[in-house]
């Protein structure tokens, strides 16, 4: 189908030469990867044949363990364990505060906003701590899949933004892992039950996991998932049940102040509460806290208040992203559940109550995002040229820059179908002023301070002028990861001046590349070694895509002598390859990437007049 | 690096139109989404993977403009060389910007209100039924496509982007009142 070609030029993998890839759910509380095998997506055990992973590192002078063995170590050694990481990923050490009574760490100081952890194997930051998580998993894949792994598509939870998700592509590049996409959770869910049941219509997904919570509506047509709207809490969820509860322990026990120790011991067992009254009216529990012992009866109604704000919070996030997908309750075919936290009785009876129907749960809702994700990879790698499958997702949280005042002006909305491309125009504000702080932000609200601190650079080298005469064009880029760039530059004398972005929270490309150094024991001569394998990839992949280019398109798009050029530069290329000098290839690639530019915009052109074909010529016909 | 001399309409090979079928818009999307998407392009090379951002964001940009009453009619006057789109000056008649603050005033009056959904409920239906109508006479102006009428045109789109706004500031203040 000529539609399909310019994707997947040709390619029909043969077994052998199926690509790895896999699905990776990174939670807050367990962590999943799963792979298509045998046309069958499913989540892969350890050897102990577990398949969740619990989201723990804990460091020890003589290494770093991850999961379980971790976990059950967490109350003994609070400091060196690190639980629930996800919640700090892309945080500011302000946002914490309010974290307190459960952010049980101790931070380190340090220049920037980024948190760091204090552990006895030295400062660590979140990035690096999820990074230990995804290596984990990736050997994991490697060992039950029995190959180099492509690359894999990791889930975030929809209602991320922009630092958490850089945070989190970071983690990935530490743990040496290629992201074809990262998808949002709810999306991933989605697929996994669309595709079973080739499902058409508007369904919700309800996303409630340990300290995540997304609620998505989407729009399901012939194989594309379309995300109508977004909403959620990027710091709600399962563990917030358990620090309710575990509060009330504490007011019991006659409310002392928390040491690090002991809340873990209390979150630990309002945690053992809440499970087993899924399946109970009410339990009890021998609390043995400070010297006091005490036992306790919590019902499922006790339960059910002290919770109550929290499930009234997922609520009204349902009702306001049916309102801005525009939306009714009635076109709502289907609602799935997704997120352990899901099986709380209160919750489900909640949502089928607002819904009008009862939420779809035969897919285990630890698995679901995982499952889905795999499926996207599998696609994402080139292994289903066939495939219609695509996801389209939307920007969580509107963008926008400090004006005046400490204002913040939206320059994307949220709920904008992504990527997607738009700038903004701004003035001087003194005479004579030549440079001009940018200062991006995101979140809903009117004052900056109230809104997420995406990133700050000075844009430097503006002519001076009378206030209000210079003309700073703004522009923001989204891709499909929902990640974020920025340029700016003055308009009335068409000069273009550099920019630098700095990280509010994240983490510096130069600090990324200090702490992959210090991951491999012979520094050095693997950071070459991995820059060379790097560049050679991106070099052959180059090379790859433009043989099979030429080969379908080159006749009728392009002439004698362009194919000629495109030939030779091809050759220089495909000579530095062969060689070892990794900065000799960046270049070449750099240099054919330019050279075969018009290539590829023609074949994007062409590719757009085939998939509209027949609907320009009737409509001209329509018309006139 | 992208050039795309076409416009929305031709981009997505829909008719110059305000009466736009906008089943045919999201069929189209959908069609140029499965061309055109970065995802297509993922093992494929970095340049390319960028090129289809940029054709993909231009597709979204040329999907939400056309999909909304009020940009759509901006853009045909944009095409038409009527920018009203970063206009700053807006000169309306005395009568219109009397009947704006009169509604203004009774949306701040909903705060108190006994009954305060009901009315609510109200004013919205009433700026709805003035946007209908607006929409009716930008279109009529829009298809004698005049100089003078397209002028007559920009005019209605002045008076939607007042509409739009109090709509939005009505649905704001229905969030703040019931939503918490």
């Amino acid at each position: 189908m000529a539609l399909l070609q310019i994707a997947e030029p040709g390619q029909s993998p043969e077994p052998h030469k199926r690509k790895l890839a896999v699905g990776i759910d990174l939670g807050t509380t367990n962590s999943l990867v799963a792979a298509v095998r045998s046309g069958e997506s499913t989540t892969l055990p350890d050897e102990g044949g577990s398949h969740l992973l619990p989201s723990v590192v804990r460091y020890t002078e003589q290494g770093v363990v991850v999961g379980q063995a971790a976990l059950s170590k967490a109350s003994v050694d609070p400091f060196n364990t690190i639980v629930s990481v996800k919640r700090l990923m892309g945080r500011g050490v302000d946002d914490l505060k309010g974290l307190e009574g459960e952010a049980v760490y101790r931070f380190a100081e340090r220049d920037g906003g980024m948190p760091y952890l204090q552990t006895v194997a030295g400062d660590k930051s979140p990035v690096e701590v999820s990074a230990e998580i995804l290596r984990t998993l990736k050997s994991r894949a490697r060992a039950s899949l029995e190959g180099e792994l492509e690359g894999a598509v990791i889930t975030v939870p929809a209602y991320f933004d922009d630092a958490q998700r850089q945070a989190t592509k970071d983690a990935a590049q530490l743990a040496g892992i290629r992201v074809l996409r990262l998808l949002n959770e709810p999306t991933a869910a989605a697929v996994a039950y669309g595709l079973d049941k080739a499902a058409e219509g508007v369904i919700a997904v309800f996303d409630l996991g340990g300290g995540t919570f997304d609620i998505s509506i989407l729009r399901l047509n012939k194989g594309v998932f379309e995300v109508l709207a977004t909403g959620g809490d990027s710091a709600l969820g399962g563990d917030d049940f358990d620090l309710a509860l575990a509060r009330w322990f504490l007011d019991q026990l006659g409310g002392k102040e928390v040491i690090a120790g002991e809340s873990r011991y209390l979150t630990e067992k309002a945690r053992w509460v809440k499970e087993k009254l899924t399946d109970n009216q009410s339990v009890v529990v021998d609390l043995d806290h400070a010297g006091q012992k005490i036992s306790l009866t919590v019902s499922r109604e006790l339960f059910d208040g002290l919770v109550e704000p929290l499930v009234g919070k997922t609520i009204r996030a349902c009702r306001r992203a049916l309102k801005d997908a525009a939306i009714s309750i009635e076109e709502v075919q289907d609602v799935v559940m997704v997120g352990g936290s899901t099986r709380v009785p209160v919750v489900r009876e909640r949502v089928e109550q607002f819904y009008g129907r009862a939420p779809r749960i035969d897919i285990d809702p630890d698995r679901v995002v995982a499952v889905g994700a795999a499926i996207q990879a599998d696609v994402l790698a080139g292994n289903k040229p066939d495939s219609e499958m695509l996801l389209l997702d939307v920007l969580p949280l509107s963008l926008g820059l400090e004006t005046m005042g400490g204002l913040a002006e939206k320059v994307i909305h949220r709920n904008t179908s992504i990527p997607v491309a738009r700038a903004q125009e701004f003035t001087t504000y003194q005479d004579g002023q030549t440079a001009m702080m940018i200062h991006v932000v995101q979140g809903e609200r009117e004052l900056v301070e109230d809104c997420r601190s995406l990133a700050q650079f000075v844009l430097r080298g503006i002519p001076p002028m009378a206030a209000g005469a210079a003309k700073i064009r703004v522009a923001f880029q989204v891709d499909a990861d929902g990640l974020l760039g920025v340029s700016a530059k003055e308009l009335s004398t068409g000069v273009e001046s550099e920019i630098q972005v700095k990280p509010s929270y994240g983490l510096g490309d130069n600090e990324i590349a200090e702490m992959l150094k210090a991951s491999y024991s012979f520094a050095e001569d693997d950071m070459q070694l991995r820059h060379l394998r790097e560049q050679q990839v991106e070099a052959d992949r180059l090379l790859l895509s433009l043989e099979q280019a030429i080969q379908a398109d080159g006749e009728v798009l392009l002439s004698g002598e362009e194919v000629e050029h495109l030939r030779e530069q091809m050759a220089i290329l495909q000579v530095l390859r062969n060689g070892s000098d990794a900065a000799a290839i960046e270049s070449g690639v750099k240099i054919l990437s330019q050279a075969s530019d018009f290539f590829a915009a023609r074949r994007m052109d062409q590719s757009i007049k085939n998939a509209l074909k027949g609907h320009s010529i009737q409509e001209i016909e329509g018309d006139s | 690096m992208m050039d795309i001399s076409q416009n929305y309409f031709e981009f997505l090979a829909l008719p110059v139109t305000y009466q736009l079928d906008l089943q045919a818009l999201a069929e189209r999307s959908r069609e140029l989404q499965k061309t055109l998407h970065p995802d297509r392009f993922s093992h494929l090379s970095d340049r390319e993977r960028r090129l289809s951002v940029q054709y993909t964001a231009y597709l979204n940009e040329a999907v939400s403009t056309l999909k909304k009453p009020l940009s759509r009619a901006q853009y045909l006057l944009k095409l038409e060389g009527l920018d009203t789109f970063s206009e700053t000056q807006q000169q309306l008649a005395p009568m219109f910007l009397m009947q704006q603050m009169e509604l203004r005033e009774s949306l701040e009056d909903v705060v108190g209100a006994t009954d305060s959904e009901a009315e609510l409920e109200a004013l919205r239906m009433a700026v709805e039924r003035e946007l209908l109508s607006l929409r009716e006479q930008f279109d009529a102006y829009y298809q004698q496509s005049t100089p003078s009428a397209f002028e007559a045109a920009a005019v209605c789109v002045r008076k939607m982007q007042f509409f739009d706004k109090l709509g939005r500031e009505i649905e704001a203040l229905e969030d703040q009142l019931f939503d918490e």
